[in-house]
């Protein structure tokens, strides 16, 4: 499968909580940022925490504002995100 | 947010302790084999290595291109590996310069580029850092007493997953007549997470 997002891509996060591990931290939850880079493809945490078998997809470097997670401040927030985590943003 | 690690490390500390003892009982680790590992991994795993690498990338234009676009493979050139974990991991290495500041945390639990840093400070894995410098890195900042001017653009660096980050600091003033060796002694540990000037 080919990565879905590249550099430059507009996405959002799901807006899920889990009964479980994830590694889509509530603060970033739901929240629009632009895709940096792909940092790798790595199996998603959120299974391998679980014993559940997973296979390795893209993991985006993905930069938020902090207005749009937090609803104020000046900087930004980078974050890795698995691709199961995130949707296009139009 | 995960648990706050300061509060439990006694708890776990315990548990490890109790599995380590039953692993070495059934004859499945020799017990000196894990402090060998312990000690040779920690013995290289130093802040030193850090300030090696940001040295370099003050002297060397062509070197601090190829750290900022795969530090993984720039940082074998001087010796120096993200080995001796589980598994070798990914770094990133931003840098800052006069109009944009970069600050590493785990908001998860404790994630950091051990190899490069040696051990993290104790207040690196606190709740109050990893929960408030992704919300309000100026104020966080000017806690550790570094003030940044408004106009300058902050980015915090998440190590939630497979990426560990480090900072080039901003090369301080005056040291043109430096050479590398005594450029790396500028640099400190606070300087290569982003909390603290040089």
């Amino acid at each position: 499968m080919p990565d879905l997002f590249a550099p430059g891509d507009r996405v959002r996060t799901t807006n899920l909580d889990p009964p479980h591990h994830t590694r889509v931290p509530r603060y970033a939850r739901g929240a629009p940022g632009v895709v940096v880079e792909v940092e790798g493809h790595h199996p998603l945490a959120d299974d391998r925490a679980r014993g559940l078998p997973t296979t390795p997809q893209p993991v985006y470097a993905v930069r938020f504002t902090a207005r749009d997670l937090f609803g104020e401040g000046d900087h930004s927030v980078t974050l890795a995100v698995w691709e199961t985590h995130l949707r296009a943003e139009p | 947010m995960s648990g706050d690690h300061t509060g439990t490390d006694a708890a776990i500390a315990a548990q490890v302790r109790h599995v380590e003892a039953l692993l070495e009982e059934r004859g499945l680790v020799d017990p000196k084999e894990l402090d060998r590992a312990m000690e040779a991994f920690l013995a290289k795993a130093n802040p030193d290595n850090g300030a090696r690498l940001v040295a370099r990338a003050w002297l060397d234009p062509a070197f601090h291109h190829r750290l900022l676009t795969d530090a993984s493979t720039a940082l074998t050139e001087i010796g120096l590996s993200m080995g001796g974990g589980l598994q070798e991991q990914r770094l990133k290495v931003v840098a800052n310069t006069p109009t944009t500041h970069n600050v590493i945390v785990c908001t998860l639990c404790s994630c950091y580029p051990v190899a490069l840093l040696g051990p993290s400070p104790t207040w690196y894995k606190s709740e109050a850092y990893r929960s408030r410098v992704v919300r309000d890195p100026r104020s966080v900042l000017a806690e550790f007493d570094f003030h940044l001017p408004p106009t300058t653009t902050i980015t915090v660096w998440d190590a939630n997953a497979e990426t560990r980050f480090m900072v080039i600091p901003q090369r301080p003033k005056n040291t043109d007549n430096l050479d590398e060796h005594a450029l790396a002694n500028l640099v400190t540990r606070n300087g290569l997470i982003g909390v603290a000037p040089l």
